[in-house]
């Protein structure tokens, strides 16, 4: 397309984007300047206590680490979920297809007091855990357990369109020159849903560093052991220290963009690696 | 979610495809193994909770269940919660139609920084969604002396939940159908302007018609994220009973006080609201994918 085009056929040019950026700056960016201002404000000193003090510290571990753990099993259930749903039929398949996005759809808030439900000790799950010596509820492993749910459908939904736009030409020509159905998979199959499944991977991982609702009435929310980020965020807020708040949204913010662009990135070489538009 | 595009092009079942063949199929024993796992996972991740939210609600009967419903605190959370999706979601696809237009029929500079600045409400924590709006409106924030002396309430108040609301849903519409019209190009506007049309007839009649299954899509997504908004609503809410409580918020403070059927009869409204998305979803998936073969013939 010639972008240097200065004759426009099409009217509305100028108040479509400037109803965009006007609104944009006004709902979005305004608001967010807002945090970095703020931010700005409390002097180094105080900032690098507020975003480092050991409750923080424990926080950070736990958001990361559980997030991390709950994107690797999202990773490797949903994609044999995605390849469940798009290479073999069976009953309630379309059911199943469905539901696959019940976390998007779902209140955080009602997945939240149903897995606490679920996991607590006299839950369904949670008694048959109980004579295990395994205890799920108001533990890190609730958290992990509330973050493997509201993760699940980025990966399945990422890895599902490239599966379901694999010719199958390639792997009978694998199988053609001699290679068995691992093989075929590991050297054929796989490198084409790679990118696909990182992006799912980041999505996961960048959607459960943030989440608040569904994990707080899981994670029983003990200091030193089972408190979110974002939590900590609220803990401020309710002690009126807005300072200590913003300093903590600060850390949150800039890991959500350098997110945002590596999982940009993701998908750049997934359109990339299979010709798809994104 | 950003395969929700790509997902609107699937059409039907294709597995017989794989399955007829040698070559891309596997072993009995590792196709049952993996449909095995497959599903086990989802049964225990994704229907349990599902079954549990309406087991727990029921649990104490009927009677409980209505009354917790009628209750005078559930209908004014219902109202308010009503209320924020019928004022954010008109508004978030006023401008998804508006950015939508601007983006994919002209050519300007930056606009992939523009395209990522829209997403941007998707990737911040839900709870700093809330904040930033305190710190705007707040009693310390930058307008907070202006408001306080005109008598004016945002935070802790209506308005607060309303932006917050439109924050967190403000993606929605306008990268479902960013994608879909730059599919189609400008061909055909440019074709109807140059026979005559006006800009919004040619809106009305050449754009809208193409893109009407994503814009609906990007709409449904929108109005459950709007009405079970949980983490930014409740930053900027103040929790007052009866005034600034949304249905998701009243589950909380239910369940809090340990009325656990009462959180979970509410809830098992907003549970019924998610089904209600997931197939009115569906089925737009399916017409989409009927219109995109048809086109495609």
């Amino acid at each position: 397309m010639a972008a240097s085009r200065t004759f426009r056929v099409l009217p509305g040019f100028g108040l479509s984007l400037g109803y965009t950026l006007a609104w944009l700056s006004l709902i979005v960016l305004i608001p967010l300047v807002a945090v970095f201002v703020k931010a700005g404000s409390l002097g180094l000193d105080h900032f690098l206590a507020a975003v480092s003090s050991p409750r923080v510290i424990a926080s950070y571990k736990l958001t990361f680490g559980a997030s991390l753990i709950a994107a690797l099993i999202n990773t490797f259930f949903g994609l044999m979920l995605a390849w469940a749903l798009v290479r073999y039929s069976f009953p309630g398949k379309r059911l199943v297809d469905a539901l696959v996005d019940l976390p998007f759809a779902l209140p955080t808030a009602v997945a939240g007091i149903a897995l606490t439900a679920l996991y607590a000790k006299n839950g369904w799950v949670g008694k048959l855990l109980e004579p295990l010596g395994i205890q799920v509820a108001f533990t890190p492993l609730g958290v992990l357990v509330a973050l493997v749910f509201i993760g699940l459908p980025f990966v399945v939904r990422t890895v599902q369109p490239i599966l379901e736009d694999l010719d199958t030409e390639y792997e009978e020509a694998a199988v053609s020159l001699g290679a068995n159905r691992w093989q075929a998979f590991r050297y054929v199959v796989f490198p084409t849903v790679l990118p696909a499944l990182m992006t799912g991977f980041a999505m996961a991982f960048a959607r459960a560093v943030g989440e608040y609702g569904s994990v707080i009435f899981i994670a029983g929310n003990i200091p030193m052991v089972s408190e979110i980020t974002p939590l900590m965020i609220i803990t401020k807020l309710e002690q009126y220290d807005y300072a200590g708040a913003t300093a903590i949204a600060v850390v949150m913010l800039l890991i959500s963009f350098v997110l945002l662009l590596v999982i940009n990135g993701l998908q750049a070489w997934t359109a990339k690696r299979t010709g798809r538009e994104r | 979610m950003s395969g929700a595009a790509a997902v609107l092009h699937g059409v039907g079942d294709q597995a017989g495809r794989f399955e007829s063949k040698a070559a891309t199929r596997e072993p009995k024993l590792v196709k049952w193994a993996i449909l095995g796992t497959s599903l086990t996972f989802f049964a225990i991740f994704l229907l349990l909770p599902l079954v549990a939210v309406f087991v727990e609600a029921f649990r104490k009967g009927w009677e409980v269940y209505i009354s917790a419903l009628i209750d005078a605190d559930a209908i004014s959370a219902i109202k308010l919660t009503l209320i924020a999706a019928a004022i954010s979601v008109p508004l978030n696809l006023f401008f998804g139609v508006a950015a939508a237009w601007s983006i994919t029929k002209f050519e300007f500079r930056g606009k992939h920084l523009l395209i990522t600045l829209i997403d941007l409400p998707f990737s911040v924590s839900p709870v700093v969604s809330g904040l930033i709006y305190i710190l705007v409106f707040g009693a310390q924030g930058w307008f907070g002396p202006w408001l306080a002396e005109h008598d004016l309430k945002v935070v802790f108040a209506v308005p607060g939940i309303v932006l917050a609301t439109i924050f967190v849903t403000f993606p929605f519409v306008a990268r479902e159908l960013i994608p879909l019209m730059e599919a189609q190009g400008k061909d055909e506007e440019e074709a109807a302007v140059v026979l005559g049309a006006k800009g919004w007839q040619t809106f009305w009649y050449v754009t809208l018609p193409n893109v009407k299954w994503g814009l609906l899509y990007g709409v449904i997504l929108c109005n459950a994220r709007a009405m079970g908004e949980f983490g930014a609503v409740s930053v900027v809410s103040g929790h007052i009973r009866g005034m600034t409580n949304t249905m998701p918020l009243h589950v909380e403070i239910l369940y809090n006080e340990y009325q656990f059927a009462a959180a979970f009869a509410v809830a098992s409204l907003l549970a019924l609201l998610a089904l209600v998305t997931l197939v009115i979803k569906t089925w737009v998936e399916h017409q989409a994918g009927k219109a995109n073969q048809l086109s495609e013939e």
